[in-house]
């Protein structure tokens, strides 16, 4: 019993991270068309962003209301440097997919060398509160408090774009858009000031998981984003583009079957699941689980 | 009068089609100007230049003024926001979000938006608020594009094919309402239906093989039998419905 909570809570806690990456890649997809493979590097910037801030931003560190601060100006970080890529590489080539492929990848593998040239390949020892390190007993099983974090994370994540969404002009102007760019343009609205803003919000979503991953790994190294990346398009394709609920139900999904496949079979069959489930998905439905709509 | 509209020599050319190839019209500053032509000569396609929504890769020539402004140099969201108003063929209401929030995203920035016209015009819309606007039917769905664009003043209305697809009670509606609005603002529109054209335009251009085939006064061509027949195939293409 106490193995199966064990495997499920950690099996969400990696769902969690998946999702916050996914969201946004699954925004900005559903809206502007974007298959943005930076999208690793934003964690990344919101990772080192932490990391760095924890040593040197006054007031920010490892424990209490500093290590609040770290985390933020990480976020703070990845969205600003999310908003920077769209408004500078990404914008002059909407509707060029090929081209915008070429740059994203370009992005991020500059990224990557970037990070490495300046820290080092080596994985950096994370800040962590102490709190983070210890863990909590849920019906008999000890489960990690920086997995616990992930899980409180993302679902306060999910829940405030959800409200977004809903109940805001931009959020009415991106659920419009993910339908039909073309003709929100047409009733008089600068759709492109919505792809800065996805972009902005996936990027924060994106860095919070960096920050937060730092937490669980206890370090941070330069390729860590991409390797996230490749399940959180999995995560994307599996719940529909552009649905922010359907990316949160791949995510627990893949997470889940991961984590059991990994414990009660042979480690790394998880992976292969994780592929094949992907392959059902397409072949049921090719539209993911919610299919094109930015709410459900 | 000057028009509220001028188009000269407009050439559009789309994934290697020369679709449109000079066309030259004026809408007329009030009153309904119909734009005809059988299926496929590139109607939409000039109500989507007018708009600079012809697609990447499309190739646009040609001069299209609106009190002399040069529209081709302007983003879409301008020309709209300026009072270019567009009720696209099929509709394009945003079938996931609810009619009230079909309504809420159509309001334009800096305008208060005319509610109380639309829901005098449209009360199905009010009691439909909290619907789905993909759930509607073919004429409410029509009843929102059109309510969209008149919670603003427009200087000019681009309508394509509002009575398309719909039974000849909802056509008359549509016409009727149509024929109210037109009092107030100059209407581009393309229709097929030439009893509501009969009953709406005052103006007429006919398009054929890429150029304007005919232009002058709609009763006058709608007088004419012979040259209805030989200009929009009437029998064959155009339905006649009773509006
Ligand atoms: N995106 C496109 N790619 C290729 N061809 C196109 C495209 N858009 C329009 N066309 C072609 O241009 C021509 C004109 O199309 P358009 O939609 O303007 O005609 P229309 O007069 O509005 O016809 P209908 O009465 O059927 O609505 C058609 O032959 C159409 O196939
Ligand atoms: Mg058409």
């Amino acid at each position: 019993m106490s193995t199966i909570v064990l495997l499920t809570l950690t099996g969400l806690g990696l769902a969690a991270l998946y999702f916050l990456v996914a969201s946004g890649l699954s925004l900005v997809f559903g809206l502007a068309d974007v298959l943005n493979f930076a999208h690793g590097l934003f964690l990344s910037v919101g990772a080192y962003g932490t990391w760095w801030a924890a040593q040197h931003l006054p007031g920010a560190g490892a424990t209490g209301f500093g290590f609040v601060l770290a985390v933020a100006f990480g976020v703070v970080a990845g969205a600003v440097v999310a908003a920077l890529v769209e408004l500078v590489m990404i914008r002059p080539l909407y509707s060029r997919t090929i081209e915008q492929v070429l740059v994203t990848v370009g992005l991020s593998l500059a990224g990557v060398a970037l990070l490495q040239a300046t820290w080092g390949a080596d994985p950096r020892p994370f800040p962590r509160p102490a709190w983070t390190q210890r863990v909590t007993d849920v019906l008999g099983a000890k489960v990690p408090n920086s997995g616990l974090l992930l899980i409180v994370a993302a679902a306060a994540v999910l829940a405030a774009i959800l409200l977004f969404l809903r109940y805001t002009r931009y959020g009415l102007v991106i659920r419009a858009g993910v339908e039909n760019r073309e003709m929100v343009t047409a009733l008089g609205i600068d759709v492109r000031k919505a792809f800065t803003l996805v972009f902005a919000i996936g990027g924060a979503a994106a860095a919070l998981a960096g920050a937060l991953g730092g937490v669980y790994f206890g370090s941070v190294s330069p390729g860590q984003g991409g390797s996230l990346l490749i399940f959180a398009f999995i995560v994307v394709v599996i719940g529909g583009m552009g649905s922010v609920v359907g990316s949160a139900y791949a995510a627990v999904a893949v997470g889940l079957l991961q984590q059991f496949v990994n414990y009660y079979g042979t480690s790394g069959a998880g992976d292969v699941c994780v592929v094949a489930l992907l392959a059902i998905v397409l072949l049921l439905r090719p539209q993911g689980i919610a299919g094109k709509a930015a709410t459900a | 009068m000057t028009a509220v509209l001028t188009v000269r020599d407009l050439s559009v050319r789309i994934a290697g089609l020369h679709i449109l190839q000079g066309v030259s019209f004026d809408v007329a500053p009030t009153g309904v100007t119909v734009l005809l032509g059988r299926n496929g000569v590139g109607k939409t396609t000039t109500l989507r230049a007018i708009l600079g929504l012809t697609p990447r890769g499309g190739e646009v020539r040609g001069e299209i003024r609106m009190a002399e402004q040069r529209l081709t140099e302007r983003p879409t969201h301008r020309l709209v926001r300026d009072g270019l108003g567009y009720v696209p063929e099929d509709r394009c209401v945003f079938a996931g979000l609810t009619v009230a929030e079909n309504l809420r995203l159509a309001e334009r920035r800096g305008v208060k938006p005319a509610y109380d016209r639309v829901y005098e015009l449209f009360p199905e819309l009010l009691r439909r608020g909290r619907q789905r606007a993909g759930s509607l039917s073919g004429g409410q769905q029509q009843m929102l594009a059109i309510g969209r664009v008149l919670l603003s003043d427009n200087r000019l209305l681009l309508i394509d094919e509002p009575t398309k697809g719909l039974a000849p009670k909802v056509v008359t509606e549509v016409a009727e309402v149509l024929e109210r609005v037109a009092v107030t603002v100059p209407v581009l529109l393309v229709e097929q239906n030439l009893a509501v054209v009969r009953r709406l335009a005052s103006d007429a251009v006919v398009l054929a093989a890429g150029r304007v085939a005919w232009s002058g006064d709609a009763a006058r061509l709608l007088g004419e039998p012979e040259l209805t027949r030989s200009l929009l195939g009437v029998g064959s293409h155009t339905r006649e419905v009773s509006a």
